[in-house]
């Protein structure tokens, strides 16, 4: 049985019929076409699928699309304003902070969202933020200097 | 001018051209795909890790609604396509038992695909797939190498008496048993190196698409090596002809060999899209990814170093099992031979050396090149060997390796074991590691936390390593086994206006080539990096290539692309020559000028000669208008980067806890074309190695059974475990390759496993406590201080 | 990667949720999901209907009930980790709160959802335990309490029975003179404990301990105290080589939970070390 879903995402309301054991992931990458989220485990432990629902840093592969029903959802694709960067994107840009890509997008939607509560981490809180995400290309090294200079105003 | 423009480009760390898709989530990777009436696979796969299969009941599972099709090995076989995944090194007497896409009567590894279910849906393929019923008579299996050699070892193949799949030896074993022989010191020691999985964090991945009137196949997949894959997909697995193949690597995440080889999975769906004429999709789940990709190392190694009463090295004796897993993956045989026992050397001047390995069939996932694919191996035996002989003979670590390096005046330099060292200068990467952590500063600290009782314990660790990469000049990798070259193509396709698109055989999936590339062929030609585009990644718009492992796309795809390019502009400078009316030696290349010598102003720049090319109205008499080269290049020699890195750990006696406090790392990885790109490298390199000593394990029970299958229990090094790396480098440029450069992927992997083990080793001997197997865990150090 | 297919019911309110959860065999409720959809996925679980309870606002958040805390089942560990109110009336609590997982799951998951589940090496029972907890358990014919030592009974098993909801979870205001501590060796690939120490330190006027409670988890399936280490040290001045000598030698587990990470023995010597060492931050925290 499908149930109707009313979700804000990247700034437009959406509405289609889900079935209820569809992950908000597979909703996104599958329903809505948005393939920047992405999948690196099963058990909520790689944070590639990392997106803000209601502001706030989720593992949408972790939350059932309906549980998202009256959420305002934001992934990668949302992070731009018109064709300007975040500053989290351009930060990992300039830094050198991504390889292959696959974790990124988690990435920036995790540490964009640590920057909202500590907009001036040490390195340790940085690194504790990071937790929930797994980068197996770039020791994690350009990461954290990345959330530095998106801290610091992209400087 | 010229000198700045290269300055500016060559050398420099500009950002990467691949990260705009990237950070937008515009980046596609295999699983983005969709394709109209698109199906999806699903693998049933053996819960056993030994059995005879006895019969498989499709019927359940092929009357699901929204099941197309349920495939066995029966299926394949009478579609009449070859079936098998190949193995393409073979070595001297090797036993290379068939590994056919779907097991056939015998399962032997967890893992091990049976069936192969295609549905409309994902989901109706996954139901589909448990109702697949396989009737299995379980069979004993055996999980550790040594074990498995055992006479009455419960057996993989029937021909293939105690699971030696090969026998292999290296040196001189007479000249190293003299060299034990009135030796003054000798040092022994077994040492494991921990199985680990790959996790490259986009799991594999391949979507077909077979247009039934062309006859052609159109494979999106996973790959470090599109190329090679094709010619193995047509040779041995599915028998379409190879130009009626094109395998596309869209964006790839990440590989670190275990992209390198075939699997059976992308085949399947390859032949499945041939079977039904729709598109089928495949995609490995994490925990599928772990029980089937190549895992790498797996070693059990009996090591003996015999010194003289100063502490120089007379001789070094290895035996090695290796584990080969159920069945030898593409390029398994050479990691534990060619990459392994080549390396035993080290940076040291070691008179004799004698290495044997044995290869071993296991109930196990197969096993593979990882990232630095024997060379990790080799590098934790010489250099715990040193610090075992440091310990025992009373010695700073740092001061028995210098005693030991091969003089900076020795190179060329030719090992025991088969390698021509090309260049090298050992001792300065030592002491400017040494400076940078405050060696002497570290040790009185160290001191002063022992004297003061504290139950925090310091310790440093060394790891003095070289590496041999840049895979590989083909004639030696022929002559050692290689069922192909190791050369690599470069395509310059310079346009009438001047700038160039590059269709390399390398194939990025994370490494950045289209910067690195782009800064090459700009330099030369002295265009802006914008004017240049990389294309990789695609058999049907690239020439035959060898694609990127083993360090080499720099050394060896850069290369190709130099020369390429030189040959472009040697082209341009007869053109130039011509329409200046001088003589071609006269006429100079330089920042994107062809000028007279000693007649400065008489110029063409690049575009007006390029432009000249293409207009063939006034070319020198016999020359083809346009401007295109082809270049393949076949490295002389591997190049040989080098380095010592330093580990400090905190050993906290009470939990064994062992915390990670600095991490220096000094390279040599010749002249750097991205500093940015080649830090990031040894970043990411650093983190796996020090990820193997500390916590990755792949651990299999007695049964076979994966216990480590998901990241619930397969720890990978995450943000909060690592600290930041203080990196230098010293540059002794490649002396045979036109860029001077050697490669720069593997050294971290292959430097810090010992690095970190030897800093723990360290900061516990003061308890006589000598050797700890990784991973480093918590409970194992606190055993050992028991 | 999958879930199986299910029913899926939002319920409006707690009794709703109870409604449906009556009428609907094998269903089970969900909030943050955090514990129940990795099982689901791994086919470890495998309800007919999920009844979503993650809306009842009047299930989250936490206030101050006289001389208890009374925190929503709903609260998610972010907020438990962030609360004003815990950090001063529980701070141990809040600090247990703060070390669950990452901060991804901390958005999400819930209190209630985490005791339900009841994972022996799961931080929070065995700081529950250890701060005297109570937990409301509503069921039609009302609602009852349960200590918190009580609730969790075995491995993933819980008093919790298949008609009843955990509506808020209350936790004694830990007051003037009191320090609190917990403390965790955490599993390098799963983030969970492999052994905790929860330590509540009350001390007197004289500047003595007045009650200590300790918990642990990750020894065994359920939260273990330690009596005879508690009744050594009470009474006592809490000096460091009295805490010592009493933790190394009365703190004994019997047949203690062991993996291919940690064995039991280790998880013991684990134990002997947090304890002590949380032992003295606490009673630090308590002197001020």
């Amino acid at each position: 049985m499908g149930h109707k879903i009313r979700v804000e995402v990247n700034g437009r309301v959406v509405e289609r019929e889900v079935e209820a054991h569809t992950l908000l992931v597979h909703f996104l990458r599958e329903d809505l076409a948005l393939t920047g989220t992405n999948v690196g485990c099963e058990t909520s432990l790689c944070g590639s699928c990392t997106v803000w629902m209601d502001g706030e840093a989720v593992k949408s592969c972790t939350q059932l699309a309906v549980q998202a029903d009256g959420t305002t959802v934001t992934t990668i694709e949302g992070m731009r304003t018109g064709d300007e960067m975040h500053p989290m994107q351009q930060a990992f840009w300039e830094e050198h902070g991504l390889q292959c890509g696959y974790c990124t997008p988690g990435m920036i939607m995790a540490t964009s969202a640590l920057l909202k509560h500590n907009s001036n981490p040490s390195e340790g809180e940085i690194r504790e933020a990071l937790k929930g995400n797994v980068c197996r290309c770039t020791g994690y090294h350009n990461i954290v200097k990345a959330v530095q200079r998106a801290a610091q105003g992209g400087s | 001018m010229a000198d700045q423009g290269k300055a500016r480009i060559l050398g420099s760390a500009i950002k990467r051209r691949e990260d705009p898709a990237l950070i937008t989530g515009k980046g596609r990777y295999t699983d983005d795909f969709t394709l109209p009436h698109m199906t999806h696979a699903v693998i049933v796969r053996s819960p056993y890790s030994h059995a005879h299969v006895r019969s498989i009941d499709t019927a359940a599972a092929a009357a699901t609604p929204g099941v197309l099709a349920v495939y066995t090995a029966a299926d394949i076989e009478s579609s009449g396509a070859p079936g098998t995944v190949p193995t393409a090194w073979l070595l001297p007497d090797i036993k290379t038992p068939e590994h056919s896409l779907l097991a056939k009567g015998r399962v032997r590894y967890v893992g091990d695909g049976v069936a192969v279910v295609v549905g409309e849906t994902r989901q109706a393929a996954r139901a589909a797939a448990e109702l697949v019923e396989v009737d299995y008579d379980p069979l004993d299996a055996v999980v550790d190498p040594q074990k498995a050699t055992a006479e009455g070892a419960p057996q993989l193949f029937e021909d293939v008496p105690r699971n030696i799949s090969f026998d292999w030896d290296l040196g001189d074993k007479e000249k190293t048993d003299l060299g034990f022989e009135g030796a003054a010191h000798t040092v022994s020691a077994e040492l494991r190196n921990n199985r680990l999985i790959p996790h490259a964090i986009e799991p594999r991945a391949a979507l077909a698409d077979f247009d039934e009137h062309k006859g052609e196949l159109t494979l999106r997949m996973t790959t470090q090596n599109p190329h090679v894959h094709r010619l193995l997909l047509s040779l041995a697995s599915i028998g379409l002809p190879e130009h009626k193949i094109r395998v596309i690597a869209p964006e790839v995440g990440g590989g670190f060999g275990s992209k390198i080889h075939l699997y059976p999975d992308e085949a399947i769906a390859a032949w499945c899209a041939m079977q039904l004429k729709r598109p089928v999709k495949w995609v490995a789940t994490r925990s599928e990814t772990n029980l089937t990709d190549a895992h790498g190392r797996d070693h059990v190694t009996r090591a003996e170093m015999a010194l003289d009463a100063e502490g120089r090295i007379l001789g070094l004796r290895v035996d090695t099992h290796a584990a080969m897993g159920a069945y030898l993956s593409t390029f398994a045989p050479a990691v534990p031979t060619y990459l392994y026992g080549t390396l035993l050397s080290g940076q040291y001047d070691i008179p004799a050396i004698y290495v044997h390995v044995l290869g071993v069939f296991t109930n196990t996932a197969p096993v593979d090149a990882y990232r630095g694919a024997g060379r990790p191996e080799a590098t934790f035996v010489i250099e715990r060997m040193m610090d075992l002989a440091a310990a025992q003979l009373g010695q700073d670590p740092a001061e028995i390796r210098r005693r030991n390096f091969v003089a900076a005046d020795a190179f060329p330099y030719a090992t025991q074991v088969a390698l021509e060292y090309d260049s090298g200068n050992y001792e300065p990467a030592l002491d400017k590691a040494l400076e940078a952590a405050g060696y002497a500063a570290l040790r009185t600290e160290q001191k002063s936390r022992h004297d003061a009782g504290s139950s925090k314990w310091l310790g440093i660790g060394l790891s003095s390593y070289i590496e041999a990469c840049g895979l590989a000049p083909s004639q030696v990798a022929g002559a050692l086994g290689a069922q192909a070259g190791l050369w690599e193509s470069a395509k310059i396709r310079v346009h009438p206006t001047g700038t160039v698109t590059v269709y390399t055989g390398s194939s990025s999936h994370g490494q950045g080539h289209e910067t690195t590339f782009s800064q090459i062929v700009a330099d030369r030609l002295g265009l802006e990096v914008e004017q240049v585009e990389v294309i990789h990644g695609d058999t049907k718009e690239v020439q035959f290539g060898m694609g990127t492992y083993g360090s080499r796309s720099a050394a060896v795809g850069g290369s190709a692309i130099a020369n390429g390019v030189d040959r472009a502009i040697e082209k341009g400078r007869r053109i130039a020559a011509h329409m200046l009316e001088a003589a071609e030696e006269d006429v100079v290349f330089d920042d994107g000028q062809y000028t007279v010598k000693g007649v400065p102003d008489q110029a063409k720049s690049w575009g007006d000669v390029v432009l000249a090319s293409y207009l063939a109205h006034d070319l020198p008499e016999g020359m083809e208008p346009g401007m295109e080269t082809t270049a393949f290049y076949n490295p002389s020699n591997f190049v040989y980067p080098f380095g010592t890195h330093v580990a400090v750990v905190e050993v906290d006696s009470e939990t064994g806890d062992v915390e990670l406090l600095r991490y220096i790392a000094v390279d040599d990885c010749g002249n750097v074309i991205n500093p940015m790109i080649v830090d990031g490298q040894v970043h990411g390199g650093v983190a796996q190695g020090i990820g193997q000593a500390l916590w990755e394990q792949a651990v299999y029970d007695d049964n076979g059974q994966l216990l480590t299958g998901t990241l619930m229990d397969y720890a990978l090094p995450r943000a909060h475990m690592l600290v930041s790396f203080e990196l230098d480098r010293t540059v002794t440029p490649c002396p045979h390759n036109p860029l001077g450069v050697k490669g720069i992927g593997e050294a971290g992997a292959i430097a810090s496993p010992a690095a970190v083990v030897n800093a723990v080793m360290d900061a516990v001997s003061h308890r006589g406590i000598r050797n700890i197997d990784m991973p480093l865990t918590p409970e194992k150090v606190w055993r050992a201080i028991q | 990667m999958f879930l199986n297919p299910f029913e899926y019911h939002r319920a409006g309110s707690p009794q709703e949720a109870l409604d449906l959860l009556n009428r609907h065999e094998g269903a089970k409720l969900i909030a943050g999901g955090h514990s129940l959809l990795p099982l689901m996925k791994q086919q470890l679980a495998q309800p007919t209907a999920l009844i979503d309870i993650g809306r009842l606002a009047e299930l989250s958040g936490v206030e101050k009930q006289g001389d208890s805390l009374r925190i929503g089942a709903l609260t998610c560990h972010a907020e438990l980790a962030s609360s004003g109110m815990l950090a001063t009336h529980c701070p141990i609590l809040a600090e247990a709160a703060a070390k669950v997982a990452d901060p991804q799951v901390r958005n999400k998951g819930t209190l209630g959802g985490n005791i339900a589940h009841a994972d022996p090496a799961s931080d929070l029972p065995a700081v529950l335990v250890a701060t005297g907890a109570t937990l409301d358990l509503m069921s039609p014919q009302g609602v009852r309490q349960v200590r918190a030592v009580d609730f969790f009974v075995g491995l993933l098993e819980t008093d919790l029975a298949e008609n009843e909801l955990i509506t808020a979870i209350h936790v004694p205001v830990l007051g003037q003179g009191s320090g609190s501590c917990y403390l965790k060796a955490e599993h390098p690939a799963s983030g969970y404990a492999v052994c905790g120490a929860a330590v509540v330190v009350e001390l007197g006027a004289d500047g003595n301990a007045a009650a200590i409670r300790l918990s642990f988890n990750g020894l065994a399936t359920t939260p273990v105290q330690c009596f005879p280490v508690v009744g050594a040290l009470t009474g006592t001045d809490l000096a460091d080589e009295a805490i010592d000598t009493a933790v190394n030698s009365l703190l004994s587990v019997e047949d203690p939970l062991g993996d291919i990470y940690a064995s039991g023995e280790y998880r013991v010597q684990l134990a002997k070390v947090y304890c002590r060492r949380a032992l003295k931050i606490a009673r630090d925290r308590a002197r001020g």
